[in-house]
């Protein structure tokens, strides 16, 4: 190229013909490169395509190896027994599958709710100059470590709940009959509905902002038209624009329920890891799988007790997949309609 | 025209503004009931943002605000008593892309007509299967009223959204370049359709295009850079100008 460029330079100097004679080799080379370019290129994508797939399955491998001997000793056992005791070298997860299950379902019931005002309020009725600022200060939620959520979760948030929310909620869903023993108790302020809320807290960011980015993605002559009909701006979202990007709400829950199905860390501060579930009672301190394995792990002798830990984690990346199964059935079905 | 009792909608001393720029300057136009009128020019005249100021459509962006008087009925609907969502029931709107709602072709009509009215199932059949044939829609889609509103053709969406507007019973239709974006047959049929639905609405349409303009409207208004240039009876402004601008560009010597 350069060697052309010069000649051609050479040319206009000397006031040589036009067009110069030389482009035609250059172009030639040109494209052999590139079609050699885009074969590489194809190459190089499908090997970190495939790439995903090797360590999904060598991920899968490895758990469904190390948890072994645990499922081997325990069986069905391992699923539906509340003992997790490892001093007698006895494992059964169902105290921390639930645990889990019970965190995250609350945090998604606060959650989605909380996530779905905050996104209309920025699609539909914010004044144009607070966009901006909230939209960042939600997204720089997601930024904060989740270990400091942690802190702030056990050193401020759990002695408040305890002294001011906790007795209110006893004495008013406490006292609902059948549901009322869900909110029953001492005040402990560490538990359960305590880890529930801080995850809340966490995935909040996550849905919102995924749910903002779809509403706003609604062709804004699709808004007008219901606007144009009389709707009210309620009538709008949950009529025309949440239909709308439904898949790209169910996608940002799903993220939120991921992230608070992994969460670990912030978890541990405030769940009472304690993996003994004697009531019913979101007040009382519990334990996860995540947070479980991160506290035992260190340790954890090898043997049994290693591969019930792995086994947490199976049966965690098997949640995950029932999750986004049920997700994606969801979906399929919303489209049919 | 001349007649005051016929004059449906006003604009008087009518001014707009997106932000700081001014978009339409001084406004005044009677539109009459029941007849078409046409708004043209070239793009970015106003005439959308005219159409578009009649059903306040602006409310939705806060840095868009009508000043001046625009009557319907004799009303000033820029009053801030005036509820839109009335306003919105009584002045339909269809727009330049067909714009099916995300549910089937039953629930595209209904929904509006719920909205306002509250319709027991027979009831709401009939107005469905009313507002389909005033759309010359019934025939193509009887068999089908479940399906998907979008799983329709261009034309036949556009006819749809039609069709939603009407259901609501307004008293006027602003349609907002309704064939722009359908083929030749399609707009034949459209443009069929507003000629019916004249004797029962009060129809105002954007149109780029002259010769729809001249085929279906009765009266016409020339917008240039925002300033009403010229309104009158669609055969005079067609066929003798009074002013040299509106000649230029129906002659398609500009624009």
């Amino acid at each position: 190229m350069d060697a052309s460029l010069a000649v051609s330079k050479d040319d206009a100097q000397t006031g040589g013909q036009w067009p110069p004679v030389v482009e035609g080799s250059g172009e030639a080379t040109r494209k052999r490169v590139s079609s050699w370019q885009d074969a590489g290129f194809a190459w190089l994508v499908r090997l970190v395509a495939v790439f995903v797939l090797v360590a999904m399955s060598g991920i899968v491998i490895a758990l469904v190896y190390d948890a072994w001997p645990v499922l081997n000793a325990f069986g069905l056992d391992f699923l539906i027994s509340s003992e997790w005791n490892p001093p007698m070298d006895r494992y059964g997860a169902l105290v921390l599958i639930y645990g889990t299950l019970v965190t995250s379902a609350i945090a998604l019931f606060i959650a989605v709710p909380v996530s779905f005002g905050i996104a209309i309020f920025l699609t539909e009725l914010s004044p144009a100059w607070l966009r901006r600022p909230l939209g960042t200060a939600i997204e720089l939620l997601a930024a904060i470590p989740s270990i400091v959520y942690g802190m702030w979760g056990l050193l401020v948030f759990a002695p408040v709940f305890a002294t001011h929310v906790q007795p209110l909620l006893a004495s008013t869903l406490g006292k609902i009959p059948f549901l009322g023993v869900l909110f029953s108790g001492p005040p402990l302020g560490i538990g359960l509905l305590t880890a529930g809320i801080v995850l809340a807290i966490m995935i909040i960011p996550f849905i919102a902002s995924v749910m903002r980015d779809v509403f706003e993605i609604t062709p804004p002559m699709i808004r007008e038209s219901a606007y144009g009909l009389g709707c009210t701006t309620w009538e709008v979202v949950w009529r025309i624009v949440l239909p709308y990007s439904k898949t790209g709400v169910v996608g940002g829950v799903m993220l939120g329920l991921g992230r608070a199905l992994g969460e670990t860390m912030a978890v541990t501060f405030v769940i009472g890891n304690t993996s003994f579930l004697t009531s019913p009672s979101l007040f009382m301190p519990g334990n996860s799988a995540t947070s479980a394995i991160a506290n035992e792990f260190a340790e954890a002798a090898p043997g049994l007790h290693t591969s019930a830990l792995i086994g947490l984690a199976l049966m965690l990346f098997l949640i995950t997949l029932v999750v986004l199964m049920i997700s994606r059935f969801m979906l399929s079905r919303m489209k049919k309609h | 025209m001349s007649d005051s009792k016929d004059v449906h909608i006003e604009f008087r001393d009518f001014n707009f503004y997106y932000g700081r720029s001014r978009a339409l300057h001084n406004i005044n136009l009677p539109i009459a009931r029941r007849k078409v009128t046409a708004f043209i020019g070239p793009s970015g005249c106003g005439k959308s943002t005219l159409l578009r100021s009649i059903n306040r459509m602006f409310d939705l962006y806060p840095e868009q605000r009508a000043e001046g008087r625009l009557l319907v009925d004799g009303v000033n609907v820029l009053d801030p008593g005036t509820d839109p969502t009335t306003l919105r029931a009584r002045v339909g709107m269809v727009f330049q892309k067909p714009t099916p709602f995300p549910m089937s072709i039953y629930e595209n009509i209904a929904f509006g007509v719920r909205l306002h009215e509250s319709l027991t199932r027979a009831e709401m059949d009939e107005r469905v299967e009313w507002a389909l044939n005033k759309a010359a829609l019934w025939d193509e889609v009887k068999d089908k009223l479940h399906a998907s509103g979008s799983s329709l053709s261009g034309g036949q969406q556009q006819r749809l959204c039609i069709a939603r507007g009407v259901a609501v019973k307004p008293e006027v239709l602003l349609l907002d370049e309704p064939t722009s974006a359908l083929d030749p047959i399609s707009t034949m049929r459209i443009e069929e359709l507003i000629d019916e639905l004249k004797n029962e609405f009060t129809i105002v349409i954007v149109t780029h295009n002259m010769q729809q303009a001249a085929r279906i409207s009765d009266n016409t208004a020339y917008m240039y850079l925002g300033e009403l240039v010229e309104y009158g009876i669609t055969d005079q402004i067609f066929i003798k100008p009074q002013k040299k601008a509106t000649e230029d560009y129906i002659t398609g010597r500009f624009g």
